[in-house]
């Protein structure tokens, strides 16, 4: 095993247990992204671009895409109800 | 159940689990080698007889293309069902709800600006480019969806409901997955089998080689784009 593969490696460990740790919703989608990068880079190290570019695209551009999209409409939505209420 | 007998649970069920993790781990054949009798036949059965120099997408495209017909759909019925969700909660906001962004800064609306044509043509490329190197349909797709964030990012909600993109969205989507369909129904109807290919298969390395699949890959392409643009922009933008 390669040096490269042994950092690609500790790095998906560190952000995925990271991700765990942080328990505010909109950070841990920040914090997801990273864990993506980590995780495109580990696929990029083992030789597999097409996985890596998928990575890139799924684990850090839409999953927290879509996880902070819904919390803003969350958001606006609680305060709305308090306007109205 | 007490708070130090959860623990314990926690512990040895974890601890059970790191064990045949290890195990099994150890058991797997080292990264790359030897290669399954797959990895060689594979790519070249693909290089041969299809002349597709990507393997990935000569196996997503021409082996297992019923599959990704499968995935298109799938991928079309969650943007309609997120569409559908959306615009009957979306009718509760007030008119005027996010018409003006809250100030964006000059930074991120030059970034966000700047990134717009690069993103548009690294996107083409990935989607044009699917039979000859890494990419394709999918992760083309939904880079060039994230030009619709770039413009959001850079403060442009307003033009983004002037050009009528969510109403564009609908139909690039609808557009990208008919065609996908539409290209099965060409195999079935001149080869005589769903997604079977009908067009020449070119010459190896070249822009147009593959026969049907950089087709399906650039109506992926739009697919995708279509569908994941719509979802941002129905979360985004809400009513328009």
């Amino acid at each position: 095993m390669s040096v490269l593969q042994l950092a690609a490696l500790a790095a998906v460990t560190v952000s995925g247990t990271a991700v765990a740790l942080v328990r505010d919703p909109l950070r841990q989608a920040i914090v997801a992204g990273v864990f993506g990068v980590a995780l495109a880079l580990l696929f990029f190290v083992y030789q597999a671009p097409d996985v890596a570019l998928s990575a890139i695209v799924v684990a850090t551009v839409a999953v927290p895409l879509m996880v902070v999209l819904t919390l803003g409409r969350l958001r606006e939505e609680e305060s709305e109800g308090e306007d109205e209420g | 159940m007490s708070r130090r007998a959860r623990t314990v649970l926690a512990l040895a069920a974890l601890g059970a689990l790191a064990g045949l993790l290890t195990w099994a781990v150890t058991g797997l054949p080292g990264s790359g080698h030897p290669p399954g009798p797959n990895a060689r036949r594979v790519p070249l059965l693909l290089a041969r007889e299809r002349h597709v120099a990507n393997a990935v997408n000569g196996v997503t495209y021409d082996l297992r293309a019923a599959d990704s017909l499968g995935e298109e759909l799938i991928l079309f019925a969650a943007a309609l069902g997120a569409a559908v969700l959306l615009r009957t909660r979306g009718r509760r906001r007030s008119a005027g709800a996010g018409e003006h962004s809250a100030a964006t800064s000059g930074a991120l609306r030059a970034f966000g600006a700047a990134l717009v044509a690069p993103l548009i043509v690294l996107g083409s490329y990935l989607v044009a480019h699917g039979q000859l190197t890494p990419g394709g349909g999918f992760q083309g797709g939904v880079v060039l969806a994230a030009v619709v964030l770039l413009v959001y990012a850079a403060g442009q909600q307003a033009r983004l409901r002037r050009m009528k993109a969510q109403p564009a969205a609908d139909v690039v989507e609808a557009a990208g997955a008919a065609a996908f369909a539409l290209v099965g129904l060409g195999g079935i109807v001149f080869v005589g089998a769903l997604l079977a290919n009908f067009l020449s298969y070119g010459s190896l390395g070249a822009l147009l080689s593959g026969g049907t699949v950089p087709l399906l890959s650039v109506v992926t392409g739009v697919e995708v784009t279509g569908g994941v643009a719509l979802i941002m922009l129905e979360f985004m933008v809400g009513e328009w």
